[in-house]
């Protein structure tokens, strides 16, 4: 009786107190506890469902129209695929090992296979994690985010990197690095994770660490490894239709309501605050980089704009359940103004080839808003975190708790670590099983019509 | 190429027409072809224009170029792009050597803001017309 609600349950009881004697109070306070649980069960799965679905969106189409709007005319179909593909290989290998491996176990540093398979996942909520949903509702949801993560390394390697070292390199990424960075943190046991008895207790709420730093450095990596595009930088290689990424960019924005206030893992005050926190953080990035390229280059650019409003949205994902409203606009601002000068000043001057920012963007922002997360995060917005005596505990630095930033960088590290390693090791293996790079001839025709046969804009039919 | 040697047009310089018709007295007077590039924004200005003169029939491509004018610097994420080549429309027709200066001034009014950009016309000899659907030939075929 998923319908029968704690109003009907309590009216029933009254009737009954009224009339019946006490004996079998017991069993309708019961039954009231019962309906109540499965109304918050409703509430809450209704919007985890939700939020796995804007989740997914962001991947296709945000993602896609983003990236895909950024390259030339010859690639839009090769990096609307990169995203496109991986919401069918990384869903795949989630199903048979990798939800296993980032939330089975509770081990420090990776799960283990209890759920390979899916199995013993079911209706049945999983109380380590989300305890009024379905745990198929979580594992549903934690995909999405595994389906995200490697796709936005392709802004690093788009317009260059063969179809083939691509899925190959995407399924060993996850593998290697995604899942293990997704238990350390949020995984029981996890070795940074901060509620489920961590080492190093350090506050990602919705992925700074496991989603942005990891696929950010891996992006920078594998722009140095892959080299330039050809003709780069003094050929042109602007973006082909500015129209698709703005579309993509907004998408990418309202989809993030799902990708950090559903982190809240119910539908709570802590998911209402979070997306709060997200749309602040977006707006004052996007004001922010606007700003910064107005005063730099006298005019603010449409581009400018979505990039500051990803790069703010990146920076408050670790913070978003963990801070006020204004922070949350200081935390967009500085991602803004920083991320802007990683993209148009730092990657100048060290002069590796990322093609559209996944480094300066994502791995930056990412850090950014980790450590940042340290500074802001405040109990007066998530008490979760307790002492033995039920004391509610200070989280960051505006909570006297000044600790606390070490433990982010200290999780900042790890995920640079890791991301870096794992991400060189793997791109060495793709390069010689099947070799990483287009030939420049096909790189030259362009990758849509040398990897798979097809042009983005056929006008004349 | 190959379609023109299909309709014959090959072969009646060659043979003397064996097939399609003799030039007819008309061909002989002097055509003129107007091939003007001008600003894109000015095209239904000059299409009125012509066809308030009776002019009806002509070509238009989109086409980049430049000639005098300077392009423009795009900025994207502090990457910059001097891009030099301007988007310009062409305008193409055929006319007879009598209306020609007419529609040359009717054209270069009517394309004219007077700042650098503005476009250029060029005017060549025609040796030939012919209507594809009916072998007219010469000025009967504009």
């Amino acid at each position: 009786m998923r319908s029968f609600s704690p109003a009907c349950a309590l009216a029933l009881l009254s009737t009954s107190v009224a009339s019946a004697a006490a004996p079998d109070i017991e069993s309708r306070l019961t039954a009231v506890e019962a309906a109540a649980q499965s109304a918050q069960s409703a509430g809450d799965n209704a919007w985890m469902l939700v939020s796995a679905a804007l989740v997914l969106m962001m991947t296709g189409p945000g993602l896609a129209l983003f990236y895909g709007g950024l390259v030339r005319r010859k690639n839009v179909l090769s990096s609307m695929m990169h995203s496109f593909i991986l919401m069918a290989v990384v869903t795949v290998i989630w199903a048979v090992l990798g939800y296993s491996l980032a939330f089975g176990g509770s081990s420090p540093f990776i799960g283990d296979l209890h759920f390979a398979f899916l199995n013993h996942v079911g209706s049945a909520p999983n109380p380590d994690y989300a305890p009024t949903i379905p745990q198929q509702t979580f594992m549903i949801y934690q995909l999405m985010f595994a389906v995200i993560t490697p796709a936005l390394i392709s802004g690093a390697y788009a317009e260059r990197m063969k179809f083939s070292a691509m899925l190959l390199f995407t399924v060993l990424w996850t593998l290697l690095v995604y899942f293990p960075m997704a238990h350390m943190v949020w995984g029981k046991g996890g070795f940074l994770n901060a509620a489920l008895g961590g080492r190093v207790p350090c506050f990602d709420f919705a992925g700074g660490t496991v989603v942005h730093i990891t696929s950010g450095v891996s992006a920078l990596v594998c722009a140095l490894y892959l080299g330039k595009r050809l003709g780069y930088p003094n050929e042109p290689s602007k973006p082909h239709n500015m129209v698709i990424s703005v579309i993509g960019a907004c998408m990418l924005w309202v989809g993030w309501f799902g990708f950090n206030a559903g982190s809240a893992l119910a539908a709570s005050g802590l998911a209402t605050s979070a997306f709060v926190a997200t749309h602040f953080g977006a707006a004052a990035a996007a004001l922010g980089w606007i700003a910064a390229e107005w005063i730099h280059t006298g005019k603010p650019s449409v581009l400018g704009g979505i990039s500051g409003a990803v790069a703010g949205l990146v920076a408050i994902t670790p913070a978003s359940g963990f801070v006020q409203p204004f922070p949350a606009l200081l935390i967009g601002l500085c991602a803004g103004v920083a991320c802007y000068f990683m993209v148009v000043k730092v990657k100048r001057i060290f002069g590796y080839d990322d093609a559209l920012d996944a480094f300066g963007v994502h791995g930056a922002g990412g850090t950014l808003g980790a450590i940042l997360t340290g500074v802001f995060a405040t109990n007066a917005v998530n008490d979760a975190f307790k002492d033995a005596s039920g004391r509610t505990l200070p989280l960051g630095l505006v909570d006297g708790h000044g600790a606390q930033v070490l433990n982010q960088i200290v999780g900042c590290a790890i995920a640079w670590a890791l991301a870096a390693v794992g991400t060189l090791v793997i791109l060495k293996i793709c390069d010689v099983v099947v070799g990483v790079r287009v030939s420049g001839e096909q790189e030259v025709e362009g990758l849509d019509l040398s990897m798979h046969g097809e042009e983005g804009y056929i006008l004349e039919s | 190429m190959k379609s023109l040697r299909d309709l014959g047009v090959g072969r009646q310089k060659s043979e003397g027409g064996a097939r399609l018709a003799e030039p007819n007295e008309g061909s002989l007077k002097i055509m003129k072809k107007i091939e003007a590039v001008i600003q894109p924004f000015k095209l239904d200005e000059v299409k009125e224009a012509l066809k308030s003169i009776g002019i009806d029939g002509m070509t238009i491509s989109d086409v980049r170029g430049h000639g005098r004018q300077k392009g423009h610097k795009e900025i994207y994420r502090g990457q910059e792009y001097n891009v030099d080549l301007l988007p310009k429309v062409k305008v193409e027709m055929v006319v007879s050597e009598s209306r020609c200066p007419e529609v040359l001034r009717t054209l270069a009014t009517a394309a004219r803001t007077g700042k650098i950009g503005d476009g250029k016309i060029f005017v060549y000899e025609v040796a030939e017309a012919i209507r594809i659907r009916n072998d007219d030939r010469g000025e009967s075929a504009l």
